[in-house]
């Protein structure tokens, strides 16, 4: 099978944009969440969020008319201006350029999301309501449509390969990554774009998790204790906003280019839980299966692995689940690595959540950094392996693993190794 | 300029994102402007908001050069 490495990496996020940038402020133990000021949030039990900062990209802010024409904007839904800055840094960053039509040809796109356009869809079908069909723009349905983030991201530099989109709620960025991955070994692509892009904090989606009882609502004056994965006081996870991008490429093309390579994505792992719509199976076996399949194509022992970046949304129940599950795959070692949930930092950025830890996973490697969980103050019982509390680590990261788990019982791993 | 043309025109520098000094009385929307039909049907709706008028779709598909937008509003208010 082809190797596949990763050599570009973006990012939009409550941190901030630019992955340095973020990586910085993620190692510093900062956080995104703040309380919500765009919306009217009086009335919703959760009134605080992982939030893109306005500003320039060069203060590390989000400035969309940096990154999407003007004339554009209004044909997107901002889930896909996101993903569009997030791309445009990846690309940039792997410095490809296609020369001829058979490179174009050979570079796809796989960007997914969990909702797409929620407050785009909303405000629509409030336009609809109030002033009837003839003032709905041309532009609704493609400006919402979740793939049109692929579609957007194809049509700006001309990469006519896959061109193709995940949904898998909030395991959505590692299935992208793992799926492009795997169109790159098959031979469909030598080049993929790929990722997640979120950006369904407005008053519908707040309110529509918040009446899942999804939500963290003891924390609304402390916006930055919310998000306390693993903790005894944890009580819900945070959404967050903003998209993670990756260009992964096939070995050889990226040697053969020069191209500075951060990591080898090594093995992918799916499962689902057969179980319940939001909830994790109790016995954690979904995400056990999804860590031990993604081990299967890896090829290296589990003893190999160095950090964990977990799913960890801070709900009471999933966090104990995964931490049972990677205590049972890693038996003695699960007390030798290291496991970090960056969701106590930016929030729960649903379909985009997977594919902005997978940058911080390959950030772990590429610097040997752990970034820290935040808020772990009292972990629960047994908590006891080393969840990188409070503060960052260092230490020599080779192989490292992430997690997603969504709803609807979807389960995604994937493990990155070192440049080869 | 007439009233009706200077509004047109800023409009239509808004929504196509062009140079004013493109946007001639002859200029095309798809032709010369860079728009596309779904631009174009935008564009229309927005040429409503702003005159308070209907433009039924069989006028509108008649509606291809700023002139003929220019036209239709004044002979319609």
């Amino acid at each position: 099978m082809r190797r596949v490495v990763v050599t570009g990496l973006g990012a939009v996020t409550p941190l901030g944009v630019g992955v340095d940038h973020v990586w910085n402020r993620l190692l510093d133990g900062a956080s995104g969440i703040k309380l919500i000021d765009s919306f009217d949030v009086s009335d919703l039990p959760a009134k605080i969020a992982g939030l893109v900062p306005a500003g320039t990209y060069a203060d590390g802010g989000y400035d969309p008319e940096e990154w999407v024409d003007k004339k554009d904007l209004k044909k997107m839904d901002v889930f896909i201006a996101y993903a569009m800055a997030a791309a445009k840094q990846a690309v940039e960053d792997a410095g490809w350029q296609p020369e001829d039509q058979d490179e174009r040809d050979r570079t796809g796109v796989m960007i997914g999301s969990g909702i797409g356009g929620l407050g785009g869809i909303s405000e629509g079908s409030k336009l609809l309501a109030e002033r009837g069909p003839r003032r709905l723009s041309p532009f609704f349905i493609p400006a919402n449509l979740i793939n049109l983030a692929s579609g957007f991201v194809s049509i700006q530099y001309g990469f006519r390969g896959p061109n193709h989109a995940v949904v898998t709620a909030c395991a959505t960025g590692t299935h992208a990554i793992g799926d492009a991955a795997r169109l790159i070994m098959f031979g469909d692509a030598d080049v993929m774009v790929a990722g997640g892009t979120e950006s369904a904090v407005c008053r519908i989606g707040l309110a529509g998790f918040a009446a899942a009882r999804a939500l963290s609502t003891n924390f609304n004056e402390t916006p930055e204790k919310a998000s306390r994965p693993w903790d005894k006081d944890r009580d819900g996870f945070v959404m967050g906003e903003g998209a993670g991008i990756v260009v992964l490429e096939e070995l050889e093309h990226a040697k053969a280019r020069g191209a500075k390579i951060y990591a080898e994505v090594l093995g992918y792992g799916l499962s689902g839980d057969a179980y319940h719509m939001t909830a994790p199976s109790e016995d954690g076996s979904g995400g056990f299966r999804a860590m031990e399949n993604a081990f299967r194509n890896a090829g290296i022992a589990k003893e190999k692995i160095d950090y964990v970046n977990a799913h960890g949304t801070s709900t009471p129940l999933g966090d104990e689940i995964e931490l049972g599950a990677v205590k049972r795959l890693f038996g003695d070692h699960a007390y030798k690595l290291a496991m970090s949930s960056t969701k106590s930092a930016i929030g729960h950025l649903l379909g985009a959540a997977g594919a902005v830890e997978a940058i911080f996973t390959v950030k772990a490697i590429q610097t040997g950094d752990l970034p820290p969980t935040l808020n772990l103050d009292n972990p629960s019982e047994g908590c006891d392996i080393n969840l990188v509390a409070h503060e960052a680590q260092q230490r020599k990261v080779d192989y490292a693993l992430s997690n997603s788990f969504g709803f609807g019982g979807t389960n995604a791993s994937v493990i990155f190794g070192p440049t080869p | 300029m007439s009233d009706v043309a200077e509004r047109v025109k800023s409009i239509v520098v808004e929504h196509l994102g062009v140079d004013a000094d493109k946007v001639t009385d002859n200029a095309s929307f798809i032709d010369d402007l860079g728009a596309d039909s779904l631009d174009t049907v935008e564009l229309v709706m927005a040429f409503e908001e702003e005159f308070g008028c209907e433009i039924p779709d069989d006028a509108a598909e008649k509606i291809a050069t700023v002139k003929d937008a220019i036209d239709f509003i004044e002979a319609n208010q």
